[in-house]
């Protein structure tokens, strides 16, 4: 794997300006992360995006956190991840600094209010964007398993509330049952 | 001594909180306010609010916060970092066998149906955050005629100029900030 330590600048500023962005929880940093890095920089294919995001799961900590060591690993290494999560963490760490000095005013001002209110819509499309573009790839597979499962997935998480670690863990399960029948399939061919 | 508390604390947050930031909320209430009592249950949910309310995980804010108010800036920098040097290291150690052996052909199928389910879980994230933002209330409560038409129609804008025009994330989300605002003080709707 090359690295490319010409990058670590980018990654930064990157980094950072989706920090002060993600308002909302993990998955929201990981859908603008594939923006940045897989559709406008191209550092990145799509499948590593999602494979990193499935492994963020298996880890402990803020997703946001824990993508952007995985991705800045992937651009330049130790290096690179450390610069990754310092550009992630920084703009939260700097606003909440500053509103924990005044947070009653912060907290009771109609403008901010709204202001905050309103993002979430602007927040619902960029993810929506994204999601547009990954579903699209996951039907031009053609797999019945996977689509099925996509739907599934989201019925289970959304209208059920199952949490995504499970998710995870029961789609790795059907993984490694695909991955016997593939090998069993290759034997029996091979026969 | 308050320092060193509040670092082993948060290095026992970030140990645990596996599954997300919402995961990470009763694990910070039991260190900073059962355990150790740093702080009392009005201020924690104070946090809260505070913490939802502004970008970032949630985990990290909640760090910055208490340390910020118990013990300044050395305070907030110990407590994120406390916070984040378990997943760091995991995550590190994670990414370096992914990329030795992700070309792998059986590692490979493996992940195939791993990348499904990734696609399920941002796209109810996604969902999620809308309903907030059009209804102001989870998907269980909605009712049809309380849609909110200022944000349905941010929505809508915003996503037509990035399927459209490609327009950066972060343009994105501050624009329909800014924009929101304007609308609802001109239609008179905000009181101060």
């Amino acid at each position: 794997m090359k690295r490319d330590y010409s990058k670590l600048g980018t990654l930064f500023k990157s980094m950072f300006l989706l920090g002060a962005c993600t308002f909302g929880g993990g998955f929201v940093i990981v859908s603008l992360m594939k923006k940045k890095f897989v559709e406008e920089l191209k550092w990145l294919d799509e499948d590593e995006m999602l494979d990193v995001t499935a492994i963020t799961q298996s880890a402990p900590g803020p997703l946001a956190v824990n993508a952007s060591v995985i991705v800045g690993y992937r651009v330049a290494g130790v290096a690179g991840a450390l610069v990754a999560v310092l550009g992630t963490i920084l703009p939260p760490m700097m606003i909440i600094s500053v509103i924990s000095l005044f947070y009653e005013q912060f907290r009771t001002n109609p403008y901010i209010a709204v202001a905050l209110q309103v993002m979430r819509a602007g927040v619902a499309a960029v993810i929506f964007d994204v999601v547009i573009n990954l579903a699209k790839n996951v039907i031009k597979t053609k797999r019945m398993l996977y689509i099925a499962m996509m739907i599934l997935a989201f019925i289970a998480t959304y209208f059920c509330g199952v949490s995504a670690m499970i998710v995870i863990l029961v789609c790795l399960g059907i993984g490694l049952i695909d991955l016997a029948v593939t090998l069993w399939k290759k034997k029996r061919g091979a026969a | 001594m308050v320092l060193l508390k509040l670092f082993f604390a948060f290095i026992q947050v970030g140990m645990f909180s596996v599954g997300g930031g919402y995961a990470a909320i009763p694990l910070i209430q039991e260190q900073i306010v059962n355990t150790y009592g740093l702080m009392t249950l009005e201020e924690f949910s104070d946090l809260i609010t505070v913490a939802e309310m502004t970008p970032g995980p949630i985990s990290i804010n909640s760090a910055t916060f208490v340390g910020m108010r118990l013990a300044g800036v050395p305070g907030a920098l110990l407590c994120s970092l406390g916070c984040i040097i378990p997943s760091f290291c995991i995550c590190l150690l994670l990414a370096y066998f992914y990329y030795k052996y992700r070309t792998v052909s059986g590692v490979q199928v493996v992940l195939g149906s791993l990348r499904p389910a990734v696609v399920a879980l941002i796209g109810s994230a996604g969902t999620s955050i809308l309903m907030l933002g059009l209804f102001q209330t989870e998907i269980k409560n909605v009712v049809l005629g309380d849609i909110r038409l200022v944000e349905l129609g941010i929505f809508i804008a915003a996503l037509y100029i990035l399927r459209k025009f490609k327009a950066s994330a972060v343009t994105i989300i501050l624009g329909s900030g800014v924009a929101g605002t304007i609308i609802y003080a001109l239609m008179g709707e905000i009181s101060v």
